[in-house]
């Protein structure tokens, strides 16, 4: 069980958008925006909310990549692993990360919350690679060097 | 009249909604996975691939008939697409045919068969994935799937349920509850709908025969067994008897020969529900309280209102199923003789239906704290036990079942199929009981495929008003009507599964409209055939309840609400 002020949250969200079912993936587009994760228990709240099942709505959350049930760090960098950086080597700006904030591939979030480190197939800005994001701010043409500061400016930054 | 042309062959267009049925129509069984004529369109599978004149390849279950329309069924081009469709879902596949649960009634393996798939050039690189072994009903292979749908789209379309959908995207989708949790933790009631439906073993119903042949073999054990209604109308389609024949003399045979020791008629229980059920009837419609009175018998209905209409379950009858009220009663029966020769009892049902394996293992279905059915198997399983001793079914002599619970009343048979249990309880209620108004009641408006059947009878001075639904979705339907205060009713009979058990999760599959037909029309035949036609004409049971029973209705007939 979350706390009250989560489910309150949900009820001024779904008032918003309104109580139909097709407002399912707007509502939980804002859950997550607001929590920088989709809590899985709103998720059910809000199908039993709009009369969904609640298969059907994690079926719904589970198709778009971009719903994560995981709670997630306040810098959330996001590598591209497309082709055009996949050959500009981002495997060596991803393996530098991990090494740098402890983290792998089945552990994606800091112990102190605060990165979380995901890889996309193509962030469409081929022309800058490698690159990464930090939250909405795009990093270009990264080296594991740039990755390091990087990384030690944003903790800096939280001190 | 518009035609269309189907591989040289005209077909007239007659209402069909897509291609598929005209194919089907002239008599050409195209194969199909995700195609059911009582669920949406899904058009995923691809088997049902047809080529027109201009040879455009398209999926003939998703495609309207036009006037005109020229349409190739096995072209050369349709041929290699099926095959390679099927080399694709096999590349992705366990191929142990041999240990399969459901090897020989695999829909896969069958078309595999059918097109001609001798080699699978891919190799499959899947991760396995481990079995949803929580629900006593039904077990999920998820390595099995071909991601058809079918289960998704029965479980929330027809049983307004669902419980399962897909989930993640791509290479990554699976068929799983929500937050792929354990099915015992949805909202699942075991009705094995889906399992009816699934093409392969990625959903089969839970089997108990081990257990079962292991009692056998055990000379500590007595072993009692109870046949269900619905049972014998559709036991004999696999032995070659015409669908719908009542087989029920030919499997106590098979029965004895396998090695139980006393076979029983549920029917006896049902007549005993329609004593029970009745006397609930008339002493809430005199008292005017807990009105509709829903019936208990269909456990999938009892946890479907448990879950969704919490609020209404009061509105329950507190009877117990027919085989939860026979079950105590034959343990009753045997108590003395099992402590003089020291032995132990145990009670086996044969059952139509998944979800009774559920059903036992409710403490409020125990007696003294004790479980009273032991095994619940279903017709499947006892097929599947009849092949295993190498039974010739087809041409054993019918015998009868065992005294003192194998005489039943034709009320107590109907139990097996949608409107039976109310027809029953109303010719129990009604004062006269000519041979003439016996046959009114039956056509009250009770029987028939209707999704909700609604009736009105006069008890005495008092109308009673009736709803009979099948169909957990169209119940749901129903519910909220009640709940809106929209319609009124004084008795709702609700079966999960659709026609009722004749249908049910465990009956033998690949049951078409003919067949489903066949089977209700069988009980109403053996109905009709019974010497005794409601209970109170039944002379074994009259005397029970004036000896054995007597005092102890409440003890073994009922549920007892255990504080939660
Ligand atoms: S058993 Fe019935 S309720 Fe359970 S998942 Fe299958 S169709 Fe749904
Ligand atoms: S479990 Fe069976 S019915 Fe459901 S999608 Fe998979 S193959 Fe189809
Ligand atoms: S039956 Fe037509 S696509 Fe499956």
């Amino acid at each position: 069980m979350l706390e009250q002020s989560y489910y309150s949250k949900a009820d001024e969200i779904i008032s918003q958008h309104g109580r139909t079912q097709k407002a399912l993936i707007p509502i939980i587009q804002d859950i997550q925006s607001c929590y920088r994760y989709l809590p899985a228990e709103l998720l059910s709240y809000v199908a039993k909310q709009l009369g969904i099942n609640e298969a059907k709505a994690y079926s719904v959350a589970t198709f778009y990549e971009n719903f994560s049930f995981e709670a997630k760090g306040k810098y959330v960098i996001r590598v591209c692993d497309g082709t055009a950086c996949h050959v500009r080597k981002s495997t060596l700006i991803l393996d530098k990360l991990y090494k740098e904030l402890n983290l792998s591939k089945e552990k994606h979030t800091t112990e102190d919350m605060l990165f979380t480190l995901e890889t996309v197939s193509c962030l469409g800005a081929c022309g800058l690679a490698p690159v990464l994001t930090v939250n909405d701010e795009v990093h270009a043409a990264m080296t594991p060097e740039k990755v390091s500061a990087l990384i030690a400016k944003l903790k800096e930054e939280e001190q | 009249m518009e035609y269309i042309t189907i591989d040289t062959k005209r077909v007239p267009i007659e209402g069909e909604k897509n291609i598929l049925s005209l194919i089907r129509k002239a008599g050409i069984d195209l194969p199909t996975f995700c195609y059911h004529s009582e669920l949406s369109i899904y058009g995923a599978c691809r088997m049902c691939v047809v080529e027109d004149d201009r040879g455009r390849i398209f999926a003939s279950c998703s495609e309207q008939p036009r006037d005109g329309m020229v349409i190739h069924t096995n072209s050369k081009k349709i041929q290699s697409y099926r095959r390679l469709i099927i080399e694709l879902l096999l590349s992705s596949h366990c191929r142990d045919c041999t240990t399969c649960q459901k090897n020989g009634s695999c829909s896969l393996q069958d078309l595999a068969y059918r097109v001609g798939v001798h080699a699978v050039r891919f190799l499959n690189n899947k991760k396995q994935i481990p079995l949803d072994m929580s629900s006593p009903s039904i077990v999920r292979d998820p390595n099995k799937c071909i991601l058809c749908g079918d289960c998704v789209r029965t479980c929330d379309e027809i049983q307004g349920i669902g419980a399962i959908d897909f989930a993640f995207r791509g290479s990554e989708t699976q068929v799983m509850p929500a937050f792929n949790r354990d099915l015992a933790d949805t909202d699942c009631v075991g009705c094995g709908q889906c399992a009816v439906v699934c093409p392969t073993a990625a959903i089969t119903v839970r089997t108990n025969v081990t257990e079962i042949w292991d009692a056998i073999g055990n000379p500590n054990i007595r072993v009692v067994v109870q046949v269900a209604p619905a049972v014998r109308v559709a036991v004999g389609d696999s032995f070659n008897i015409p669908k719908g024949e009542n087989s029920f003399g030919k499997l106590v045979t098979a029965l004895r020969i396998m090695g139980f020791d006393e076979v029983y008629d549920t029917s006896f229980g049902a007549d005993l529900t329609v004593m029970e059920e009745s006397k609930e009837l008339a002493q809430r419609l005199e008292k005017n309280e807990k009105l509709p009175l829903f019936t208990s018998c269909c456990p999938g209905w009892v946890k479907y209102c448990e879950n969704r209409y919490p609020d209404l379950t009061d509105n329950i009858s507190t009877c117990r199923s027919p085989q939860g009220m026979l079950s105590p009663l034959i343990k009753d029966y045997f108590k003395d003789k099992d402590e003089a020769e020291n032995k132990k009892t145990i009670v086996v049902s044969i059952m139509p239906c998944t979800a009774k394996k559920g059903e036992i293992l409710r403490p409020d279905n125990f007696t003294d704290g004790m479980q009273d059915t032991d095994y619940v198997i279903t017709t499947q399983e006892v097929i599947r036990m009849i092949k295993q001793v190498g039974i010739q079914f087809e041409s054993l002599e019918a015998e009868a079942a065992d005294m003192p619970f194998a005489v039943a009343s034709g009320g107590g048979t109907i139990f097996g199929t949608t409107g039976g249990v109310t027809e029953a309880v109303l010719r129990r209620l009604a004062k006269d009981k000519s041979y003439q108004n016996l046959s009114n009641i039956s056509y009250v408006g009770v029987r028939g495929e209707d999704s909700v059947k609604e009736a009105s009878v006069m008890l005495g001075d008092r109308e009673v008003k009736i709803a009979v639904v099948h169909g957990l979705a169209d119940a749901g339907r129903l519910l909220d009507k009640v709940k809106a205060g929209e319609v009124e009713y004084d008795f709702v009979e609700v079966m999960a599964c659709r026609r009722g058990c004749i249908m049910g999760g465990g009956q033998p599959p690949f049951a078409g409209a003919r067949t489903k037909k066949k089977r209700m029309e069988g009980l109403y035949k053996a109905d009709t055939m019974s010497n005794i036609r409601y209970p109170d004409e039944n002379p074994v049971l009259l005397q029970m309840y004036e000896t054995t029973i007597k005092g102890k209705e409440h003890k073994l007939f009922h549920r007892h609400m255990v504080e939660k």
